[in-house]
């Protein structure tokens, strides 16, 4: 059992890996000038054809985000009067539309709603699974051009950018993988729900829809939100252990990737290389945490007349085999993708903190180009720190960090904790938050200590527990995403425009570098000072106090 | 504005390609590779009528029939879902001391833990063979069939999931219920 679990996680995280390093070529090669610039130039029209500044390429983003949040209202709120709807769905509510607009806009797929009961197959796929692609996109986009900075060059033009990524290095892999899991048994109709009787002979509705589609983008773009409620635990979202394995692949491949393409773009593909090993080393922790945590068996069962030789199988499905709930959990949260395999709700109280632990730092590969720009963030902290410590000048890639830059980079860091922070202890202080709770105890506050996380780290799972569909979580949680979405990406991209502004230097011996172990640890310290002591606190009063309260 | 009428261009471009395209192309391509599952894996009797599909559990509460895992959602599939408890919750032994009554299970012959716990989907469609086993004796005596021909049964449709990276081996409860309805009329 346990050479199996170990063997299976090998597989997927490390054959993963070695598949990310030439994904990592292409995505560099299809984000720079290529043969279908031309034709990107002539779809965006006259403005796309020159190159941006930081602030044109921060406002073109915000003008095709705002267009993104605004069609996708504009479906939804519409879904009644819409066709693909085979089964009636009906009108949506505001707060509801506007929390789900946010969500899919910034890449986030937190889900107040549950797909097989709310949305016609229209919304699923031209409101939601259209911005799976674009949001997806976006990121990329904005880590391309952050590179670019980097390397001194221009930024280019995010109106291509979004093109190329959405083009060239989604649709086909989404194609590909698409097929795949259609392959593996997943449905792929445009028909409503069927109508069974079963051998009782009670009715029982099938829901499904153009469900493998949606899962491929769903998983690659790091977005997460399922096509049902219960996401990839659905036996028809994820009907066996090889479409498992294979969205497991999906959820890390361009997270991974996203740091060759930043090393190939910046020119430093040894830099990269260690950043890629600081990220893998947090990820095994987690993983190992998690795995190790949840062969614990129900604690519930402990004096009953259960067998204890399984792990805690509440809230998983057994195709999976018992490695799967746990491992996808850490990977979903270490990207910030949010779909969920088993439900984290019911996990063991430990085993809840690893994907916490993963969204606090959001940075072990995390979301699609944005993650990579999350480190870049602790990156700019940490060479900071370390510059103050032997005295030297800091710089970062030849570029000196001053006050101004680290000013961005810690107001980007803290803006983080500041809302899963202070919005947790609002919403528990307030039966806003406590009467929406599934479970009590400490349980019940790591249900809203998740929920805020993961609005804020835009990753989109849940301790699904949580009654969040009401208009207090619906409009903060909308808000925290939007700003845990645009802040972390606006303020990089000021640092890129206060560094261009510098005349960079020539790197000597006196330069720190960055491609040894010392800074690897250094990059580790400042991950953990920063990102995880911010929320020890809060920590102690969710799963580590259930675990001392509960766990025999 | 040219940012505006940019935006715009470039929606209609991925709306048109990335939804309509794409979508058109994998519903073609599950529609003629894997018609069956496509469609959401029904399982259609001779005469027509739809029992149910083979990917999602349905209740089953007479003796003669294997028992699937306890779902939260009570095997709604319009509305799947969790329970969403803490596997510390009162809640949770409380369920399961009704699903404990209900197998007649004891410290001595304590029940697998899977019968005893809720799926994420509530409509895990698998028991394991170990599971299945367990519940053999109560089917044979309910359908008056010797248990060594319902455990050769069990036997004969368990299945790996993950090949060599899984030990444990699973039955499709749905499938099982029909091979025994078809053998018992």
């Amino acid at each position: 059992m346990l050479l199996q679990s170990i063997l299976f996680v090998a597989l997927i995280v490390g054959g993963t890996a070695l598949i990310s390093w030439p994904l990592g070529r292409y995505m560099a090669w299809a984000m720079d000038a290529n043969a279908f610039t031309r034709l990107f130039q002539s779809i965006g029209g006259a403005s796309t054809r020159g190159t941006q500044d930081w602030k044109q390429y921060m406002l073109a983003m915000l003008a095709f985000n705002i267009v993104m949040f605004v069609v996708c209202f504009a479906l939804l709120a519409l879904q009644q009067y819409l066709p693909l709807n085979p089964d009636g769905k009906g009108a949506l509510e505001g707060s509801l539309i506007f929390n789900t607009a946010a969500s899919f806009t910034t890449n986030t797929n937190l889900q107040h709603y549950s797909g097989e009961v709310s949305l016609s197959y229209l919304s699923q796929l031209a409101a939601l699974m259209w911005l799976q692609f674009v949001s997806a996109a976006t990121g990329i986009a904005a880590l391309a051009a952050l590179a670019r900075g980097l390397a001194g060059r221009e930024l280019g033009n995010f109106f291509v950018d979004v093109q190329r990524a959405t083009f060239l290095v989604l649709l086909p892999i989404a194609l590909v993988v698409a097929c795949l899991l259609v392959s593996g048994g997943l449905p792929m109709t445009f028909h409503g729900a069927a109508v069974a009787t079963t051998l009782e002979g009670v009715q029982q509705t099938i829901a499904r829809g153009p469900v493998a589609a949606f899962v491929a983008i769903k998983q690659l773009g790091t977005n997460g939100g399922g096509f049902f409620g219960p996401n990839s635990t659905h036996p028809l979202e994820n009907t066996s252990f090889w479409t498992n394995a294979l969205s497991m692949i999906a959820i890390i491949i361009i997270p991974m990737a996203c740091v060759w393409m930043f090393g190939r773009i910046i020119g430093r593909m040894r830099h990269a290389a260690v950043i890629f090993g600081v990220m893998m080393v947090l990820l095994l922790v987690k993983i190992t945490g998690a795995v190790y945590f949840e062969s614990a068996p129900t604690e519930a069962f402990a004096n009953l007349a259960v067998e204890q030789t399984a792990g805690n199988l509440e809230g998983k499905e057994l195709r999976f085999g018992p490695t799967g709930g746990p491992l996808w959990s850490v990977l979903t949260t270490s990207t910030s993708n949010g779909s969920v395999g088993a439900m984290h709700d019911s996990l063991n109280p430990m085993t809840g903190l690893m994907p916490m632990i993963g969204m606090w730092l959001n940075a072990t590969f995390g979301g699609v180009g944005v993650g990579m720009i999350n480190m870049f963030l602790y990156m700019v902290v940490g060479v900071f720190i370390a510059g103050m410590m032997i005295g030297r000048t800091p710089e970062y890639l030849g570029w000196r960090v001053e006050a101004r830059e680290v000013k961005f980079a810690m107001l980007a860091l803290l803006s983080h904790g500041f809302f899963i922070l202070v919005g947790t202890a609002v919403f528990a202080a307030t039966p806003w938050g406590r009467d929406t709770l599934n479970n009590i105890g400490p349980h019940g506050f790591s249900e809203m200590l998740y929920e805020f996380t993961s609005a804020a780290a835009n990753n989109g799972s849940g301790f699904e527990g949580l009654g969040d569909n009401t208009m207090p979580w619906n409009i903060a949680t909308g808000l925290v995403m939007l700003l845990g979405r645009f802040i972390p990406i606006i303020l990089p991209l000021a640092i890129i425009g206060s560094l261009s502004a510098k005349r960079r230097s020539a790197e000597s011996s006196g330069t720190l570098s960055v491609e040894d172990g010392t800074f690897a640890g250094m990059l580790i310290a400042t991950i953990f000072i920063v990102g995880a002591l911010t929320f020890f606190p809060a920590a102690t009063l969710g799963p580590i106090a259930e675990h001392l309260t509960y766990m025999k | 504005m040219e940012t505006l009428l940019a935006s715009l261009r470039i929606s209609v471009a991925t709306m048109l390609i990335c939804v309509g395209g794409y979508s058109t192309a994998v519903w073609a391509f599950g529609q003629t590779v894997t018609p069956g599952t496509a469609e959401g894996s029904l399982i259609t009797l001779p005469n027509g009528t739809i029992v149910g599909s083979r990917q999602i559990a349905q209740g089953f509460t007479p003796p003669k029939y294997f028992w699937p895992r306890p779902s939260a959602v009570d095997y709604n599939a319009d509305a799947a879902g969790g329970s969403n408890k803490s596997p510390t919750s009162a809640d949770l032994t409380k369920r399961a001391e009704e699903t404990i009554a209900r197998y007649g299970a004891t410290p001595q012959n304590p029940l697998p833990a899977e019968l005893a716990t809720a799926s994420g989907s509530g409509l895990d469609p698998n028991i394991s063979e170990h599971a299945a086993l367990y519940q053999a004796p109560r089917v044979a005596a309910a359908r008056g069939l010797p248990i060594a021909q319902v455990e050769a049964l069990i036997h004969k449709q368990s299945f790996k999931p993950g090949g060599f990276l899984t030990s444990a081996k699973l039955v499709n409860v749905l499938e099982l219920n029909l091979a025994l309805d078809q053998r018992g009329s």
